[in-house]
């Protein structure tokens, strides 16, 4: 890229209106945004038409293609867009599957891409054959076939799942080196649909003294936890399908519980059995594994809530700028307490702020993707987004939530779970020569 | 706009709907089904003991069972090495690490040890230990990491009563939620 043509983009990006510190631009710039950004374009790439290649025909274009399968996949050219494993040999421990953030837009996760956490491998369930009961506290005991609850009214929501241990390696005291998708990964939004739970509580009866409702899965370490009722009456469902079809078998085929904007090891999968009790069961996964140790040696337990958080996607960690100009800095924001209010965005590593646009619609307990349209001048600039809900809640910056929560000694495994429900800011620091890393800011 | 018939037929709609929010208006298309057929599956177990089945175990008993089941994974008498986490550990927790957790310096209550080797252990062949085994496992475990004496026996009466030294040490993060 000759120099001239730099000067000549510089000047011409000079009339977008700047908000924040570093080049960011007023997130209305987006309302109008076929004109700058063509005029970005017609400034930079194709100022001169001189090089140009004459267009031929391809060869694709030039034969019959291939016949249309019964169950579409993918492009071979996109067989880099798929989940980080962290146990491929099914070797006899769980195992974990992570959403590849930056390689995805929107706000929906591909059902092939939602994130998943196995404790005992993914159960083979013959869905005419699967039953699931309710009992204990209850009026009347009822057992619910698949074939059964696909006759109930079925009802839709978009929402978030997020693993309680997501984020994990953020409790690092140096930045780890790794990508949104190592990071964040255990993250994922779909739409899921299914029956209420409070419909079928309803048809049990819940005896005054239930406070709580034990579930369990069919897998083999039949994975239990413990909920409140309060929660089951709220807004709970047994989900049946994600996003239009019937769950995945690693989300919990033929149903799982969903309790919208609660750690994920809760919703539990390939749901067999809610036995409704007057205490919590303390169950390994709640006693122990979600329990997080605080600085000064005691521990939270039934933290639940996966409060309200927002990272960047575009561009992140490993991806590499080419060359100064406009871009659009994009990412997802979400709180288990309810909608999102607003996202900022920094460029100075959080000196300046920007408010940025909020792709409609803006959903409860669900993924929002933001924007920001943004000039590289082509100096180290910290790129941070920063979310707040409705309730007030705002994500705490790294420095807040370290004051609480602590950190580690040394940088952790980075397939290992320390601590969690970490929700705090991330940077991502881009170098004069474009490459984009996590820093600390 | 509105004409008299379609104002009836809005009014009469209202009605089914309210009539619609009515709570017998479910499918109750559930099987009804009593305790005695959830027995086998129902091996949900709380803190103060509910749920204990009958039977015991002695560390004695369990030591054998350990070696023959336990330690490929979990190491020699528990104190690890294999590829699953030790059992028996003596140490303290600083700072916020989990992978300092064990038994001893966090499980809140003993009940947790019987549910879990229950439902899930072997690993490769949950739900194959007897009620009497998972006894003897857990009573092997509390006593090896010298939270029982080696001579008591667990069961359902005396399992609930172990006292675990971290118990009073949570804090309930969100008690509007519960």
């Amino acid at each position: 890229m000759d120099k001239s043509a730099d000067r000549n983009r510089g000047k011409r990006n000079q009339d977008l209106p700047i908000v924040a510190g570093n080049g960011l631009i007023d997130r209305r710039a987006l309302l109008g945004r076929g004109v700058i950004l063509a005029g970005a374009v017609g400034t930079g790439i194709a100022s001169s038409s001189a090089g140009a290649e004459p267009l031929a025909e391809d060869p694709w274009s030039l034969e019959v293609g291939e016949v249309t399968p019964t169950y579409q996949t993918p492009s071979k050219f996109e067989a880099k867009v798929v989940r980080t494993r962290s146990n491929p040999n099914n070797e006899p421990r769980n195992s974990h599957a992570r959403t590849p953030h930056h390689l995805l837009e929107g706000t929906t996760t591909p059902n092939g891409l939602h994130f998943t956490i196995n404790h005992g491998g993914i159960p083979v369930i013959d869905p005419d054959k699967h039953r699931f009961v309710i009992h204990g506290l209850v009026k009347q005991p009822l057992e619910f076939s698949l074939e059964a609850l696909s006759r109930y009214p079925q009802t839709s929501r978009v929402t978030f799942l997020e693993c309680g241990g997501n984020s994990a390696p953020m409790f690092s005291p140096e930045p780890m080196q790794e990508t949104v998708q190592a990071l964040h990964g255990l993250v994922s939004c779909a739409e899921w649909t299914g029956v209420k739970l409070s419909t079928l509580l309803e048809e049990t009866g819940i005896d005054p003294q239930a406070k709580w409702m034990v579930a369990e899965g069919a897998d083999s370490p039949r994975l239990s936890r413990s909920v409140p009722v309060k929660k089951a009456l709220d807004d709970a469902m047994i989900a049946l399908y994600q996003n239009g079809e019937r769950l995945m078998p690693g989300n919990g085929y033929p149903m799982r519980l969903l309790l919208p904007g609660y750690e994920g090891n809760m919703n539990v999968k390939f749901l067999r059995r809610i036995k409704l009790v007057e205490q919590p069961a303390m169950s390994m996964y709640e006693s122990r594994t979600y329990s997080q140790i605080l600085p000064d040696g005691k521990a939270y337990r039934f933290y639940f809530l996966q409060e309200v958080k927002s990272f960047i996607t575009n561009p992140s960690h490993g991806m590499a700028l080419r060359g100064p100009g406009l871009y659009e800095i994009s990412g997802v924001a979400y709180s288990g307490t309810g909608r999102i209010e607003k996202v900022m965005v920094s460029a100075d590593g959080g000196k300046s702020w920007g408010q940025a646009a909020l792709q409609e619609p803006v959903l409860s307990k669900a993924f929002t993707r933001f924007r920001m349209p943004w000039r590289w001048d082509g100096g180290p600039a910290t790129l941070q987004s920063r979310a707040w809900d409705e309730a007030g809640n705002v994500q705490p910056t790294r420095a807040e939530f370290v004051a609480v929560r602590g950190e580690l000694t040394k940088p952790p495994p980075i397939l290992g779970f320390p601590n969690q429900h970490y929700n705090s800011i991330t940077s991502w620091g881009v170098a004069a020569s474009g490459e984009v890393k996590h820093v600390y800011a | 706009m509105s004409t008299p018939r379609s104002t009836l037929a809005a009014a009469a709609l209202l009605l089914m709907t309210t009539a619609g929010l009515s709570k017998a208006e479910t499918p109750h298309l559930g099987k009804p089904i009593d305790e005695a057929a959830i027995a086998n599956w129902d091996i949900s177990i709380l803190p103060d003991g509910t749920g204990l089945p009958k039977g015991s175990g002695t560390s004695a008993q369990g030591a054998a069972i350990f070696a023959e089941k336990c330690s490929a994974c979990h190491g020699d008498n528990g104190k690890g090495g294999g590829p699953a986490a030790a059992l028996v550990e003596d140490r303290k927790i600083v700072g916020i690490s989990a992978s300092q957790k064990t038994i001893k310096n966090f499980w809140p209550y003993a009940t947790t040890i019987f549910d879990f080797i229950r439902r899930a252990m072997p690993f490769t062949a949950p739900r194959s230990l007897s009620d009497d085994e998972v006894y003897a496992l857990t009573a092997y475990i509390l006593a090896e990491n010298k939270l029982i004496d080696a001579k008591e026996t667990m069961n359902a009466e005396t399992l609930p009563k172990v006292k675990m030294p971290n118990r009073d040490n949570f804090i309930i993060r969100f008690p509007d939620r519960i």
